[in-house]
């Protein structure tokens, strides 16, 4: 186990470089000078001012040597600053992460409680009524934008209840429930569609256990349909659903950010779009960065989470 | 299609319908009523698309009306923050979305295509190095991946399009390399090569017809995967920009005026939803006729 988990690792390293390669090499080949945008386009700035900044910027090394110090930067724990508020861009980062963080997981926690058994009931009624509504719901399911699921349930609260979110983030640590009171919308949204793809997936994984020797043979044994369902095939049938609800825990990631725009959460996703807009390079960068790195540990927990719960993958 | 599934039982199953049932009716594999659903609503948001002038009442920016109306039956939806039909831009919208949508596919089909093609055709370094480009890829959530590309390349249409397209193109390279692998290893491949066929030919001949049902089967899935991603870069901002009405971008301004006019955020996030979930449902259909061994996504 400790050698497949070594092995995994030692695989993660190239994907890292590659990844900050292909992050550099985006914001460095895009047109438009970063420069011209820092000074204004609108040509009061001297020319002399300009290479001042470049140098200073570190912008008329080599690129090559660009790349370089950046990566050494960041290994030493120094992703640069904003350029908009000149505050560390790890700072802005990590205060960001525990939003998007909790989000995604009480999304995941959300999707699953539910799709889980009606995944089941699916199999075992198939071909039913029941089954036939939960395939498609799980198709409309898939298909709703999760903004305009989000826009909605503001719209409905408001109306409603006339609860509107708190423009602040309230900490967990500091007020458990106002944290949890803030969050649940965002999340549900978040979950809607993996609670479709969890749902489909339950319900194969859980026909193909069902029709296996051992169900059979306990069938045939004369054990009750329960224990069979729960011992037997549930438990079996989890461990490749697990395998896709925890890949999807890292596109939750990425899909918090739309969310986190409707309701006002200053999440990763939201810091990356308003970096872009206000063209703050060093954010963009660390900020894309950052959730690439996030969602590649999270695959090789995945990845090490289904070899210790299914042996037989392990030599592969 | 015929050789994908060359199965023994469906083959019989063919012969039977085909001797059963009049020539009028389609065979059995083909009634598939989620399927059809999908076919239908595509179909008719095509329609909508192509025929926008003759069905819109309004034309999409013309600011003839009171504004934020609720709907009546001069103004089906109501109109929105400028006093434009909503009805009409909607009507409107729906070529954006389809634009978008298929294009990006497209590009998608295209580098991913090719790539996977040539990797899984040749094998060795080239099959190396593309499946490294291709994993780190899919190291990224896809949205973030666009968001960033669309809004480095400058929010417009097209940029959105090429975002779009590179974010999804992986996907295509692994199921294509994945396909022609599976070909590849085949005795008719063999065959054909001693014969002294070409590799253009036996690409062309051979191993084009044989991944055909797969990715058919994926370029639907993803066109509805690719119309929500657009919607959602027009509703942050980075898509197809105002005045041109886009699904995501009416979202957008819907969030400002919804306490006053809630019907705003209503039907342009139905649209999506409708033209999404048709596409899913076309996918799911054509999956079970083309390519059973699919199925089980």
């Amino acid at each position: 186990m400790s050698k497949y988990i070594a092995q995994r690792i030692a695989l993660l390293i190239p994907t890292l470089i590659g990844m900050s390669l292909l992050i550099f090499a985006m914001l460095r080949l895009l047109p438009g000078d970063v420069v011209d945008i820092i000074a204004g386009t609108d040509g009061t700035a001297s020319s002399a001012a300009k290479e001042k900044l470049r140098e200073s910027m570190g912008l008329n090394d080599p690129v090559p040597v660009q790349y370089v110090k950046w990566l050494g930067n960041l290994l030493t724990g120094d992703p640069g600053k904003s350029m908009r508020s000149g505050e560390p861009v790890g700072e802005i980062l990590m205060r960001a992460l525990p939003i998007t963080i909790e989000l995604a997981i009480l999304g995941l926690v959300f999707s699953t409680i539910v799709a889980i058994p009606l995944g089941v009931i699916s199999a075992v009624k198939r071909d039913t009524v029941f089954d036939f509504a939960s395939r498609v719901g799980g198709l409309v399911g898939l298909s709703l934008p999760n903004f305009w699921v989000a826009t909605l349930m503001l719209l409905f609260t408001s109306k409603v209840f006339g609860w509107t979110p708190s423009i602040r983030f309230i900490p967990f640590t500091k007020d458990p429930i106002g944290n949890l009171e803030q969050m649940i919308l965002p999340s549900i949204a978040l979950a809607i569609p993996l609670m479709a793809i969890t749902m489909r997936m339950t319900r194969t994984t859980m026909l193909e256990v069902l029709g296996q020797d051992y169900v059979r043979t306990a069938n045939a044994k004369g054990l009750a349909p329960q224990p069979i369902l729960y011992r037997h095939a549930l438990k079996n049938a989890l461990i490749p659903v697990i395998t896709v609800i925890g890949f999807q825990l890292g596109g939750l990631m990425g899909s918090a950010a739309v969310v986190e725009v409707v309701f006002g959460l200053n999440g990763v996703g939201n810091t990356l779009l308003q970096a872009i807009f206000n063209r703050d390079y060093p954010l963009v960068q660390a900020a894309t960065l950052y959730l690439a790195v996030v969602f590649v540990m999270i695959n090789l927990v995945v990845d090490v989470l289904y070899a210790w719960l299914d042996p037989r993958i392990k030599l592969g | 299609m015929s050789v994908v599934t060359t199965t023994p039982d469906v083959i019989t199953e063919g012969r039977v319908a085909r001797a059963e049932t009049p020539w009028w009716r389609f065979p059995k594999r083909w009634r598939n009523p989620i399927g059809i659903a999908g076919a239908i609503i595509v179909l008719f948001t095509a329609l909508m698309a192509i025929f926008a002038p003759l069905i819109a009442p309004y034309e999409p920016s013309a600011q003839g009306a009171i504004r934020l109306l609720p709907p009546s039956w001069d103004h089906l939806m109501g109109t929105d923050e400028l006093g434009r039909d909503t009805f009409s831009r909607i009507v409107y919208g729906s070529r954006v979305s389809l634009q978008v949508g298929i294009l990006s596919v497209a590009i998608a089909l295209a580098i991913g295509g090719i790539l996977g093609l040539v990797a899984g055709y040749f094998g060795g370094w080239a099959d190396t190095w593309t499946m490294r480009l291709v994993d780190i890829m899919f190291a990224f959530p896809g949205i973030v991946l666009a968001i960033v590309i669309s809004g480095l390349l400058g929010p417009s249409r097209r940029n959105a399009m090429i975002a779009i397209g590179i974010i999804y193109a992986p996907a295509f390279a692994r199921v294509v390399r994945g396909a022609v692998l599976a070909v590849k290893s085949e005795a008719y491949m063999e065959a054909a090569r001693v014969l002294g066929a070409s590799n253009a030919r036996l690409v062309r001949q051979h191993v084009v017809p044989n991944i055909l049902a797969p990715l058919i089967v994926l370029t639907t899935l993803y066109l509805s995967s690719a119309i929500l991603s657009e919607a959602a870069l027009s509703f942050l901002g980075l898509g197809t920009q105002p005045p041109e009405p886009t699904w995501g971008g009416m979202l957008n301004i819907a969030r400002t005026y919804m306490e006053i006019s809630p019907w705003m955020a209503v039907f342009p996030g139905l649209a999506i939803a409708i033209l999404v979930l048709g596409f899913n449902f076309l996918g799911d259909g054509l999956r079970d006729i083309l390519d059973p061994r699919l199925r089980e996504r």
